[in-house]
């Protein structure tokens, strides 16, 4: 595959999208870690939510 | 079950578990056979290779506008009916419709360059889309600085409906006025006008850049169910403290 004289805009192009894809996909991995972990304290000190008492 | 149900939180989460990990093969098989047409399509006749830049930026910026269409129909649901979840829909979608316009805006500036000569030009086009990313950040805005969730996600769902009136704006700027960039290609009367070499391998990728959107979206909106959850029992942990310290 031969990209021409204008390689360097089409890289960068590919490049930034798979970056933003890349923290986009980091950013709802770990708020999803965070969040379980938070839940999972707060469970084991003993708070349920009322839904759940009921 | 009933599309009812899905608008109850656990229901919808319970849901959402067993259908991410299909809608995120079925991203990655997507995005590998549309990259691999996209990198065997054809260099076009007069842009030669830099066409291939097309395949990122169309597919971005059909979603910028999607992501706002949702919120716009997410933030009725917020208004009219006020249920939650139809504000969990809204939130969830506004980061992930700000990066794609932000995917949109600079690939088009890296492709303006060698087609146009100019990084930017404040056209029709490029101006509305600019647009669009600022009503995004200020809807973020809104959620992350409102003191009350409620009154943030009420006054971010008016903004996501006055905002609407750019997504008309934005698809018919290059009819309505004289711009730089190039007309409707695609969605127009008469059928597309890119040769079925270079259309097929952007279809597939606005597939995939769809199937991706949807599942960071839905990952976002089970991130925010659980967020609130905790939100609602670390409440009632400081109330039972409280209590016990009266």
């Amino acid at each position: 595959m031969i990209l021409g004289p204008h390689a360097d805009f089409i890289i960068a192009s590919y490049a930034l999208t798979a970056f933003v894809i890349a923290a986009m996909v980091a950013w709802v991995v770990l708020d999803y870690s965070t969040q379980r972990r938070l839940l999972g304290d707060l469970e084991e000190r003993g708070v349920t939510r009322r839904s759940r008492e009921g | 079950m009933a599309l009812i149900d899905l608008a109850n939180p656990t229901r919808f989460l319970r849901l959402v578990n067993r259908l991410l990990p299909w809608l995120a093969a079925v991203t990655v098989i997507l995005f590998a056979v549309g990259l691999y047409r996209a990198m065997g399509a054809p260099d076009d006749y007069q842009q030669g290779a830099t066409v291939k830049i097309m395949f990122l930026h169309v597919p971005a910026a059909w979603l910028g506008m999607m992501g706002w269409g949702l919120m716009s129909a997410a933030a009725l649901g917020t208004l009219v009916w006020r249920h939650p979840l139809a504000d969990v829909a809204g939130k969830a979608a506004a980061p992930i419709g700000a990066a794609f316009t932000f995917i949109c805006l600079v690939t088009g500036s890296l492709w303006g360059r060698p087609t146009w000569g100019t990084y930017w030009v404040w056209d029709a086009r490029l101006t509305s889309m600019l647009v669009l990313l600022l009503l995004y950040l200020g809807v973020l805005a809104l959620y992350w600085t409102a003191e009350d969730p409620g009154r943030g996600a009420r006054a971010a769902a008016i903004l996501s409906l006055v905002g609407a009136v750019n997504l008309p704006v934005i698809k018919f700027s290059v009819e309505w006025w004289s711009t730089l960039h190039q007309p409707a290609s695609i969605i127009r009367m008469g059928g597309a006008t890119i040769d079925p070499s270079i259309l097929t391998p952007l279809l597939i990728m606005t597939a995939a850049f769809t199937c991706l959107f949807f599942t960071l979206h839905f990952a976002a909106m089970r991130n925010e169910i659980l967020r609130r959850r905790v939100r609602t029992m670390q409440l009632m942990q400081a109330q039972s403290l409280a209590e016990a310290g009266a």
